[in-house]
């Protein structure tokens, strides 16, 4: 009885967060779709219209936005991949009793709380540079032309950037999935004949695989909207070449003054994003239930 | 085969000495039990002898082999943990063929050794169950059946019974004594649990600050404890000892007498004080009696003596059951 009664307040007392949230998330959501739906240019103010579906027509014919769905997904795995197995590497090798061990980890986390932009700044005129650049004094010193990275290879470039950013996220959620690791699992598989890279296959692994999809998941959420580390390096450029949907967005609204065209993307990205999700659900809802 | 000796070894963590230099024999089929307080170093021993761990002195010879620097996987010994350490992702059946498959066996084998072993250890209606999914005595067979598959020269076992409740664990003693007969192989077991090493044990080494105290049959350490330590540690309740007075009449700095080995009065004896507690477990009752002069003695009547708190009882030890042991502690 009491709790039927404190469920009802309970219900009565959440109610105004909830509806708080529910607007918060509703009301940008339903203004995107309508404009996506307006003809409406900054350039133009007063001059909206409905115009139906020609927005999307418009955004999903555009060649820029299969250069750019493209990007995506190349630059969403390419990272994921980098992260993931640099991250399992570095988690095996932090595992290590080595001296100074606490000073080492704070700093393989320390990219981390660099913030995007600058370290994307720093990347492109510290290192990537093709006159100034480390990797270019490098490249001299062995005789080598320099690579000019933003023109003939802006999207890896852009992928090692990010990839740079997020390997510590990666490797300190799997370094804690290595801890928790039950040691004499190791042993046993020792005694059991198993050499080094068996162990690590049979016994490492498939313990990470949890940890693993977190990581997944979540820099997957993050790698879609990658967009501070375009706009600084590349702008979108050459071409098209390193422009994401998250940047074809950004660049339909505030560059071609088409908030109508940009809301579609928006929307578009949405429903991607949501594809997305439904796959890593799935991977999730495998690999969580053990 | 499974003859293993231990020269002369020793082990240090930095400059902590944790097995002081030992040398022990176990021979082929021999059941060996290291019981010890936590602490001792008996599990250190044991990891000694898988390779787990490596001796900082000394040598490991199995069947006459130097055995001291070769990898754990090459000593032939198969080895139960405290935790099972089984591998979660993978099925009971996939677990007990594992070692199979890291040395390389044809698949039609694997199968059939597993199967052979499922059926030892009733474990074949359980083959495509996952370790979570069982119970803990069911997860300890699966243990013991991945170690029997790889028919190795002797079976170590660490604790292998301290995660399960009192009854399983009397089971598993019975049913592991019958593996044993059953096999014939060596096994080393390391307990806590002296009770454990008194009914499973050919033989028992008494391990104390990683020195051993004595190695022995259950009764022989029973009957003719070397020191106090032992005397102390074999046998349940725990021996009595006395010093003072009673002590150097016998011609000892402190003698020892057990709790089954005190005839009991209501009369008359040599001692007499008022119980304290008295614990009935059917069979047998312990009393605990403060005895004037001496201290509180703990004595073993059958299950019908009927005393209780409060009640004077006469005590007598029985003569040739008092052990003697020196200012040092060692028996006289």
């Amino acid at each position: 009885m009491a709790t039927q009664h404190s469920r009802a307040a309970a219900r009565l007392m959440m109610t105004p967060a909830v509806i708080l949230l529910l607007l918060w998330m509703i009301v940008p959501l339903s203004m995107t779709l309508y404009f996506s739906f307006l003809r409406y240019n900054l350039l133009m103010p007063g001059m909206e219209e409905w115009i139906g579906f020609m927005n999307y027509e418009f955004f999903l014919t555009d060649p820029a936005f299969f250069a750019a769905l493209t990007n995506t997904l190349l630059l969403v795995g390419g990272v994921l991949l980098i992260t993931i197995v640099g991250g399992v590497l570095l988690a095996l090798l932090l595992d290590q009793p080595i001296f100074g061990q606490g000073i080492v980890r704070i700093l393989v986390i320390a990219p981390f709380f660099v913030m995007p932009t600058v370290s994307a700044l720093v990347w492109k005129n510290m290192f990537m540079n093709p006159v100034s650049g480390l990797f270019a004094w490098i490249a001299k010193g062995f005789g080598l032309q320099p690579v000019d990275f933003f023109a003939e290879i802006p999207l890896l470039s852009i992928i090692l950037i990010v990839a740079w950013q997020w390997l510590p996220f990666a490797t300190l959620i799997l370094l804690t999935a290595l801890q928790s690791l039950d040691s004499e699992q190791l042993e046993a598989a020792e005694m059991d004949g198993a050499p080094p890279l068996s162990r690590f296959r049979s016994i490492i692994l498939p313990h990470l695989a949890r940890a693993i999809t977190v990581v997944i998941l979540i820099q997957t959420i993050f790698l879609l909207s990658v967009f501070a580390e375009i706009l600084v390096t590349t702008n979108g450029g050459p071409g098209y070449a390193t422009t994401n949907i998250t940047f074809l967005v950004y660049a339909q609204s505030l560059l071609q003054f088409d908030v109508g065209g940009g809301s579609a993307g928006g929307i578009v990205a949405v429903i991607l994003a949501n594809i997305v999700a439904i796959f890593l659900m799935r991977m999730i809802g495998k690999n969580l239930d053990i | 085969m499974g003859q293993i000796i231990l020269q002369d070894v020793t082990k240090q963590f930095g400059t902590v000495e944790v097995i002081k230099p030992l040398d022990l024999d176990i021979q082929d089929g021999e059941f060996v039990v290291f019981v010890g307080p936590s602490g001792c170093g008996k599990s250190t021993l044991l990891r000694l002898i898988a390779g787990l761990e490596d001796v900082t002195s000394g040598t490991i010879l199995i069947d006459g082999q130097d055995a001291t620097l070769t990898p754990p996987a090459k000593r032939r010994l198969a080895m139960v943990f405290q935790s099972y350490a089984l591998y979660p992702h993978m099925s009971v059946a996939k677990n007990i063929a594992f070692p199979l498959r890291m040395a390389g066996l044809p698949r039609a084998e694997i199968d059939k050794k597993v199967k052979a072993a499922a059926a030892t250890l009733n474990l074949t209606d359980y083959l495509d169950r996952r370790p979570g999914q069982l119970s803990g005595g069911q997860r300890q067979r699966v243990a013991i059946g991945r170690a029997i598959v790889r028919e190795p020269a002797a079976f170590l076992f660490d604790e292998p019974l301290s995660n399960l409740d009192a009854a399983l664990r009397v089971n598993m003693r019975l049913e592991i004594s019958e593996l044993h007969n059953q096999l014939q192989t060596t096994m080393i077991y390391v307990t806590h649990d002296q009770v454990e090493a008194m009914t499973m044990a050919d033989k028992i080494v008494v391990l104390s600050a990683g020195r051993i105290e004595q190695v022995g049959s259950p009764l022989e350490l029973y009957r003719a404890p070397k020191n106090t330590f032992v005397a102390g540690f074999i046998g349940s309740p725990k021996m009595n000892f006395i010093d003072g007075r009673d002590a150097q009449e016998a011609g000892a700095a402190q003698i020892g007498i057990r709790p089954e080995h005190l005839r009991l009065s209501m009369e008359e004896g040599k001692w007499s004080g008022l119980v304290t507690v008295s614990e009935h477990l059917g069979s047998d009752t312990f009393l605990h009696v403060n005895v004037d002069g001496v201290g509180t003695l703990t004595a073993r009547s059958d299950g019908e003596f009927g005393v209780r708190h409060g009640d004077r009882v006469h005590l007598t030890p029985i003569e040739e059951r008092i052990h003697r042991f020196d200012a040092d502690g060692k028996a006289i």
